[in-house]
């Protein structure tokens, strides 16, 4: 039951990032709404885990991780400079 | 024991949701950046530590070091992109 509210708040959290993703003024808020919304999802996919009972979601969240610090990267580097690699 | 790991990742849960409204609730952009590194640190940490518990294994560390090292390297990017994009 607990671990139902858990998804619950964190599924509300995601709808929040993506409300800020949405509206974000300038470029940076619409990047760092994104950040918030893959860490956001890799503790849905971990708490989904749980109440499954699988380890399989453990990998899942660990390659969401990787991922979406390599994208955060990428895009604040396009901001600062205008392009990713020089 | 089970019911000790659902409260830790309810409390995560919690800090990960007030981080997001944080972000939407803050006025400027210099705001906005604190308050998702409440889900990202102490949130994430509470999870990890519950999913620990939960299966009874140690590679849940892995996500937990990861995080911890990659959330600030981004965040320091980001901030001095919009640095630079406002001319200070």
């Amino acid at each position: 039951m607990m671990l139902v509210a858990a998804q619950v708040l964190l599924g509300a959290a995601l709808l929040l990032c993506v409300w800020r993703a949405g509206r974000g003024p300038r470029a940076e808020d619409r990047v760092l709404a994104l950040d918030t919304l893959y860490v956001n999802a890799m503790l849905l996919v971990l708490t989904f885990g749980m109440r499954q009972g699988s380890s399989l979601y453990f990998e899942a969240a660990l390659v969401i991780g990787l991922l979406g610090f390599v994208a955060t990267a990428a895009l604040a580097k396009f901001l600062l400079r205008g392009e990713v690699i020089e | 024991m089970s019911e000790l790991a659902d409260l830790l990742a309810l409390a995560g849960a919690l800090f990960a949701f007030a981080g997001s409204v944080g972000l939407v609730r803050m006025k400027s952009f210099f705001e906005r950046v604190h308050p998702p590194t409440m889900g990202g640190t102490l949130g994430m940490g509470l999870i990890v530590v519950a999913s620990m518990i939960h299966f009874g294994s140690l590679h849940e560390l892995l996500i937990g070091f990861v995080m911890a090292v990659t959330t600030p390297i981004g965040y320091v990017l980001l901030v001095a992109a919009a640095r630079r994009r406002r001319g200070r």
